[in-house]
């Protein structure tokens, strides 16, 4: 089966670009004899001689009335290896904007120079930007070689120039092919003209470039665009953004923190794939009956994106009609996310001819590029752009016009140091009274935590530590008291009363905390940040078997959940996933809460 | 290459990389908008659409109507297909009968009888009393150079206008479908394919078609360097003889103005040895409204046309 590559081509009309298309699909023999008679046509009627393969691609009236390109055009030609898709990009106006846009899906950079000129200011131009748009293969054509009588030393000094160039890109294959698209040397055919050239003819490169390993199999990144539901059906679609995806792999569901397991990966028409790969288009079973929606993203759950929404990233500006200024708002769509930006910093403004960085620039105009500072209301799902084109790359969209104003490129969390910084205190760990740490008590509702958690305070400070007790049902009535029951504000209640622990263990404090905290992803972050901050972290399982809990039920509450009052109740209609590896498990047979106490104080004094 | 790669590579050929795009933008629509329609005429494009949107969304229903443009000059075959298809798959299918607006004077029948151009009055009028948002096309970058610029998601104003210089730029498969009240955007999942991708997919698919795009005997007589049929649109003059020739049609259109090629071509597979022999684009081959102008498609587009 031929496989799909997309091709960018970028240079000017001068280059010979739309010269070098027509003659591609000319001599592959995918011009068709109706639009060649419509090119000769036009030609005689402008006086020129012989067919101007330039008007093939120039589609608009305007275009061909002015004799430039104006917008990007798609051309479609197949060989027996590969069917190719070539996203033809203008030189002339807007040219960054259209090369970015072309840039954007390709596998492939094809770059003119003309002989004669060498490598001139728009070739590094377009060279830099498909760099910066992670374009992985770049082609140069060294054309007009019959303009030079096939000189090999002006292709070599042209090669060596660029290539001195390119050495600042991050451009892992460079080719350079001398051609003459106007007599067809080297574009299909190998020339008899160069004779010293080893390398193939343009075409045979674009069926053999290797470009498998361009994409990302490592993280796996699903972002779901639609529920579907049939009967008792309900699957999960998207298309796959990276990774390899198999029937019985644990995902995460984010940004909930869910973990559960892939029951079955179908491709189009329910088909069930043993593994499914970027870029198919998918519908996955989960295990467990989850609140999963359009924005939500699965991968595995030791590898994870990051979820943020305070980010750095490189943007190019689109607009003709406004500039990008920091502190203005847009709409930012990324993935299946739509959602609130603002452009918090305009870090610099790059000049791509010498990539130099003007950090004293306050906004963009149209077609150039330049760092911000980004912070979206709702947190993004997302990796650096360098490692994943589909979750890295965002466009915004101005919300009074509804026009599409900018690409962007993330390029990570907001770097600190700038911005917001960390300011070190005076004192040291050491210097403070007492040595703090974090007691997190999890379990099921009525499990006995709080009782065991009370009890273990009072016998902390009864020994002259400080500690000092954070129960869950009271962080609700405060710090936490704007949070409901959903999934996403259990993660927050989690991550709050997790930060604030990690605060009392820093002044040197035992924090005892007694959460449900019932997503096992929200409690590793919790331990993630302790020992980031190099504080100790205990978790306790409070494992108390639910039919004991219910009979229990000492607030009534299992009685309500039932009784349907409470839904998304934890044990009821709620998933609770026990720790994989707690440091101690507090049983019912191992005695009262007083022993249950004195096991965790007598753990703490090892 | 490793094991891994080669997997991932047989995953991504270039009709299962066609057909996942393709139903990504499916799926991406109906997330996002409230009301969309697939405009079907029993074509081959747009049966292909309606196939991928079945495929989309398995094993729900499609979630969108579906809207025929019925010019009255019709292939009986072609009509008898989509109904078949509306039924077999249980659609609701609403049809936008031409006739009706020339019957109450909105307009006026044109005096060669083609009814291609008429479409477009009947088309935006229907898209604004259901209120359509979101009208998927089987439109394709491969059949002309003004739709080669177009983009997968097409803004139309108010009128039904495509505006080329103002269109957004489409990066990765992001796609911005934000639109005004009574503005709509026209939404191109099979922008990327060329006819052979088409004919090809439907061989591997075994997408059933209606009979007239396989050699049949019909009687037909010459115009403008086509092949045209008899029909209640008129014609042939007095002029033009009738023959009987084995035909197939390449694209189906309105019939007055829709050409058959000479074919013996009566299976998918010898279809697809045809197309990658043609030296004639389909239009090129088969449609007279094409080839009014040089611009013709661009203008027609402008104004609203599919």
């Amino acid at each position: 089966m031929p496989s799909l590559l997309r091709v960018a081509t970028a240079g000017s009309v001068d280059d010979g670009k739309s010269t070098l298309i027509g003659r591609l699909l000319h001599d592959s023999k995918t011009l068709f004899t109706d639009q060649l008679a419509a090119v000769e046509r036009t030609s005689r009627q402008r006086g020129e001689d012989g067919p101007n393969l330039a008007l093939l691609t120039d589609g608009l009236r305007a275009e061909r009335e002015q004799g430039i390109t104006i917008d990007v055009a798609h051309r479609y030609f197949a060989t027996p290896a590969r069917k190719f898709i070539i996203a033809d990009t203008p030189g002339h106006v807007q040219y960054t904007r259209n090369m970015v846009t072309g840039a954007s899906t390709a596998d492939v950079a094809l770059i003119l120079v003309d002989a004669r000129k060498g490598v001139v200011e728009q070739c590094r131009r377009h060279a830099f930007l498909a760099s910066l748009l992670g374009v992985g293969h770049l082609v140069l054509c060294v054309n007009k070689m019959d303009l030079v009588d096939f000189s090999r030393e002006r292709f070599d000094a042209i090669r060596q120039d660029f290539a001195r160039f390119a050495m600042k890109l991050d451009v892992h294959d460079l080719t350079f092919v001398p051609v003459s698209a106007l007599h067809g040397d080297n574009v299909v055919h190998r020339s008899d003209s160069m004779p010293w050239y080893e390398g193939s003819s343009l075409l045979h490169h674009l069926e053999q470039v290797h470009v498998a390993s361009d994409r990302n199999l490592i993280d796996v990144r699903l972002p779901v665009q639609y529920v579907i539901r049939g009967g008792d059906f309900r699957g999960y679609a998207g298309t796959m953004a990276g990774g390899v995806l198999k029937p019985g792999d644990d995902v995460l569901v984010l940004p909930s923190g869910f973990s559960t397991t892939v029951r079955s990966v179908r491709g189009p028409g329910g088909v069930e794939l043993a593994e499914a790969f970027p870029p198919q288009a998918v519908t996955v079973e989960l295990a467990d009956e989850l609140d999963v929606g359009r924005g939500d993203l699965l991968c595995r759950p030791g590898n994870r994106p990051h979820v943020g929404g305070d980010l750095d990233a490189m943007v190019c500006w689109f607009s003709e009609r406004a500039r990008l200024e920091p502190g203005t708002d847009y709409v930012l769509r990324h993935t299946t996310r739509e959602t609130a930006a603002t452009v918090a910093e305009l870090d610099y403004r790059l000049d791509v001819n010498t990539l130099h960085r003007d950090e004293s620039a306050t906004s963009l105009s149209l077609n150039e590029i330049g760092r911000i500072r980004l912070r979206t209301r709702q947190p993004l799902l997302f990796d650096p752009y360098r490692r994943n084109r589909v979750t890295g790359g965002f466009v915004l969209v101005d919300p009074a016009t509804f026009d599409t104003v900018a690409a962007g490129m993330i390029t990570g969390p907001r770097q600190a140091g700038t911005g917001v910084t960390w300011q070190s205190a005076a004192v040291t760990r050491e210097q403070r009274p007492g040595r703090g740490a974090t007691i997190w008590l999890t379990g099921l509702p009525g499990s006995g935590k709080s009782t065991v958690a009370v009890e273990l305070e009072r016998r902390l400070v009864a020994l002259g530590r400080s500690a000092y007790l954070l129960d869950g049902d009271n962080l609700r009535h405060g710090l936490n008291s704007d949070l409901g029951f959903s999934p996403r504000d259990r993660a927050e209640n989690v991550r709050r009363a997790g930060e604030v622990a990690a605060l009392f263990a820093d002044a040197g404090v035992v924090a005892v905390v007694s959460l449900i905290s019932p997503y096992r992803a929200g409690r590793e972050e919790v331990r993630a940040l302790h020992e980031r901050a190099g504080l100790p972290f205990v978790e306790v399982h409070v494992d108390t078997p639910l039919e004991v809990c219910e009979a229990r039920d000492p607030k009534g509450l299992y009685a309500r959940a039932r009784a349907g009052e409470l839904p998304g109740f934890t044990g009821v209609d709620d998933l609770y996933e026990p720790p994989s590896a707690p440091e101690l498990v507090l049983r019912p047979d191992d005695g009262d809460p007083a022993t249950l106490a004195a096991n965790v104080l007598a753990f703490l004094e090892r | 290459m490793t094991t891994l790669e080669a997997a991932a590579d047989a995953a991504r050929d270039n009709l299962t990389a066609l057909e996942s795009e393709a139903i990504h933008i499916f799926r991406e629509v109906a997330g996002e908008f409230d009301r969309p329609v697939i405009l079907f005429s029993g074509g081959k494009d747009s049966t292909l659409l309606l196939h991928l949107a079945i495929k989309a969304f398995w094993p729900a229903p499609v979630p969108f109507p579906l809207l025929h443009v019925d010019t009255g000059h019709n292939f009986e075959e072609v009509i008898d297909f989509r109904d078949r298809v509306v039924e077999k798959y249980g659609l609701r299918l609403v049809v936008a009968h031409v006739q009706d607006w020339i019957d109450d004077g909105r307009l006026t029948e044109r005096p060669d009888g083609t009814r291609n151009p008429l479409q477009t009055q009947p088309l935006l009028d229907t898209i604004t009393e259901h209120k359509f948002d979101a009208v998927f096309g089987g439109g394709r970058r491969d059949e002309e150079r003004a739709r080669a610029k177009e983009r997968i998601f097409s803004l139309r104003n108010a009128f039904g206008q495509w505006e080329p210089r103002r269109q957004r730029p489409e990066l990765w498969n992001l796609y911005n479908g934000r639109h005004r009240p009574g503005e709509h955007v026209r939404v191109f999942p099979l922008s990327n394919w060329t006819e052979a991708d088409v004919w090809n997919y439907i061989a591997r698919e075994e997408v059933d078609l209606p009979s007239i795009y396989y050699a049949h005997q019909r009687k037909v007589y010459r115009r403008d360097g086509m092949w045209l049929t008899e029909g209640p649109w008129g014609g042939p003059r007095e002029d033009e003889t009738v023959e009987e020739l084995t035909v197939r049609y390449r694209t189906v259109g309105d019939g007055s103005c829709t050409g058959a090629v000479e074919s013996t071509a009566s299976t998918v597979e010898d279809v697809i040895a045809e197309v990658q022999a043609s030296r004639l684009t389909e239009r090129g081959a088969t449609r007279a409204d094409d080839r009014l102008s040089e611009a013709a498609m661009e203008d027609r587009k402008r104004e609203g046309y599919f």
